[in-house]
């Protein structure tokens, strides 16, 4: 079983969904690291014990302050979510698909490609998955991982594309190297748990919208709802608040109406918040 | 029945492109087409869809009723001129053509060859801009007096080297790639630049090209503003855009989160306080089906295919609308010459 409550990164990242003017708030507010680590250690306080975050360059530094203070952190553990595809979707933008492989897949990968025909071609693309997934997972050497995300961007790109292969691969590499359970994020919920059975993965972790305003639900509120309560998987709960829309309370008591929702994604800067919505959770979330 | 579609061009606009397109119920994925092996062997590997490394062979063998053109922006003419010639419908993403006569001669091929057309100004699909756009309808801002188009992001952040991106002749640079965007805006929410004066175009990072654009607009209507757009400005942590419009009764602010109206007075047809008045974009986004990376690059989809299914020209983000753009970019690079 996954915690109940994750604490999430966004806020340290300047990700606001609703207001650029408060990323940048929070940008200048987690400045240094050093401020990051002071709301995760309020977050702790309040008995939460999962950090699920981005493999933000950032967080390499919050790796090293758990490594060396292990017996603080003995019962923490961390959700990564890879890849921090802003870094990617900007090098595309400026290198292109090739030229940002180049740049971030050590050794030469692409020279491998293609000269050995059909045959050779999916070991050659899951081994450039496998070298994206060590390459992420570095930083989080020594410390417990056990679930690890794909992002939603990319998650929802392969979903789009049809690769399913892919995630059939991905999940039997995150089992066997990381002795971990691998999860998806995803906007688009009933199409990515369709795809996953498809490709025969079964009950798996997927991290999702849920709100009652149905925002970032794709394809509407109503089909979420049907494979919310008829579905085989282990659903996360996240942007539960609208992004600011919903008051916390109300938020909260509409997943209760889920008996399988296993966890709730949130983030909040201040520890009477994080208190309160981790006991909110707890209250109705059975 | 499903239409066929055909994606010429697998960047990173190409392949969301393809994915959204893929998941739409009413459309089939047919061909794809790239010159990246890497990205051909993927679709080959994993996909139905027919490769090819021939964009005219995706159009005279797959016979797609209509095809995307994501390629570098050098080849949009030649492309989108070979799809309008054969009465394929074609989507184009920005920026247009690198030429404004080329620009003209497919908006006339399009026009006279009845086909729907339509380029990737996807923030017209955010809901907030969209909303920007009726309220000024409505003239909830009286008499205007100035506004700011801006856009930030990190794209170049560092020295270093070239790509087609970093070739003014082939269509790189900020003013093309993200300024585009901005004037595309000002241009349909606000009125077509017909005039750019002090105009600048600043290399901060890149050797070949402008990192930063900032010029003053003139309006047809008269009205002057700031164009303010900067890649190189890692503050962001990605494209920010934004549009400022005041006007006598009150001012708005807009950005793809949110809206800020600031009304001297209540305003009882819009049912605004005197105030602030703040929309956000969970009451205003466009619903999609299939979501990736945004509801626009969805709903521009979804508009798209609307129109080829009924046969009738999109509104919104037409070859003409795209050629009134290049014309602001072309006002921008003469007056940017007289200031250097």
């Amino acid at each position: 079983m996954m915690d109940k409550v994750l604490f999430g990164d966004n806020q340290f990242f300047a990700v606001n969904h609703l207001s650029d003017e408060k990323s940048r708030e929070q940008a200048i507010r987690f400045k240094d690291d050093a401020s990051i680590i002071r709301v995760l250690d309020q977050a702790r306080e309040t008995g939460i014990n999962t950090f699920m975050c981005t493999t933000h360059d950032r967080i390499a530094n919050v790796c090293d302050h758990m490594r060396a203070n292990p017996d603080e952190y003995r019962e923490f553990q961390i959700f990564p979510c890879m890849p921090y595809a802003h870094k990617y979707a900007n090098a595309v933008t400026e290198l292109g698909i090739i030229g940002t492989v180049k740049q971030y897949v050590p050794g030469n990968i692409l020279s491998t490609f293609t000269k050995g025909g059909m045959a050779y071609l999916s070991r050659d693309f899951i081994k450039l998955m496998e070298i994206l997934v060590d390459a992420e997972m570095k930083m989080f050497k020594g410390i417990k991982t056990p679930v690890v995300f794909i992002q939603n961007v990319v998650v929802d790109l392969i979903l789009g594309l049809k690769f399913y292969d892919f995630f059939k691969e991905y999940d039997k590499y995150i089992r066997k190297k990381y002795n971990a359970e691998p999860g998806y994020i995803t906007m688009n919920m009933p199409a990515l748990f369709e795809a996953l059975d498809s490709v025969g993965i079964e009950n798996p972790i997927i991290s999702s919208s849920i709100n009652k305003i149905g925002f970032r639900m794709s394809g509407g509120i109503e089909i979420y709802e049907k494979y919310l309560n008829e579905k085989r998987f282990r659903p996360i709960a996240m942007q539960v608040l609208a992004a600011g829309a919903l008051r916390p309370r109300e938020a909260v008591e509409y997943l209760s109406r889920f008996p399988r929702i296993e966890s709730v994604l949130f983030g909040a800067s201040s520890k009477a918040h994080i208190q309160e919505t981790k006991e909110l959770i707890e209250k109705y979330l059975n | 029945m499903k239409i066929k579609a055909g994606i010429i061009g697998l960047g990173k606009m190409g392949l969301s492109h393809a994915a959204i397109v893929n998941t739409h119920p009413d459309v089939e994925l047919t061909g794809v087409c790239d010159t990246s092996s890497i990205v051909m062997d993927a679709f080959r590997k994993f996909s139905g869809a027919h490769t090819y490394d021939d964009y005219k062979k995706l159009i005279d063998t797959g016979k797609p009723d209509f095809v995307i053109v994501a390629s570098p922006t050098k080849f949009h003419f030649e492309m989108v001129k070979y799809a309008l010639d054969r009465g394929i419908h074609t989507f184009c993403e920005k920026p247009f053509t690198l030429t404004l006569k080329e620009g003209e001669e497919l908006v006339r091929l399009a026009e006279n060859n009845k086909l729907v057309n339509q380029v990737g100004f996807h923030n017209h699909f955010i809901g907030t801009f969209r909303e920007l756009k009726r309220v000024l309808k409505a003239n909830i801002l009286g008499e205007l007096v100035h506004f700011t188009g801006e856009a930030y992001g990190p794209v170049v952040t560092q020295e270093k080297g070239a790509t087609w991106r970093s070739d003014p002749q082939e269509g790189g640079g900020c003013l093309f790639d993200y300024a585009s965007h901005v004037i595309n805006l000002v241009q349909e929410i606000i009125g077509q630049p017909v005039r750019a004066s002090g105009s600048q175009l600043k290399r901060i990072y890149s050797k070949n090209v402008e990192d930063a654009v900032y010029s003053v607009l003139t309006l047809e209507n008269g009205l002057t503003g700031i164009l303010s757009v900067n890649w190189s400005d890692e503050t962001y942590r990605k494209m920010s855009t934004s549009l400022m419009v005041m006007g006598k009764k009150g001012k708005i602010i807009c950005d793809a989160t949110e809206l800020k109206i600031y009304l001297k007075e209540a305003d009882s047809k819009e049912n605004m306080d005197k105030g602030w008045t703040i929309k956000y974009i969970t009451d205003l986004a466009i619903p999609v089906d299939f979501y990736l990376r945004g509801e626009e690059y969805s709903a521009q989809i979804d508009n798209f295919v609307d129109c080829v299914l009924k046969n009738k020209q999109s509104e919104i983000n037409s070859f003409a609308q795209a050629l009134s753009t290049d014309k602001a970019i072309d006002l921008i690079i003469k007056d940017s010459r007289n200031n250097q």
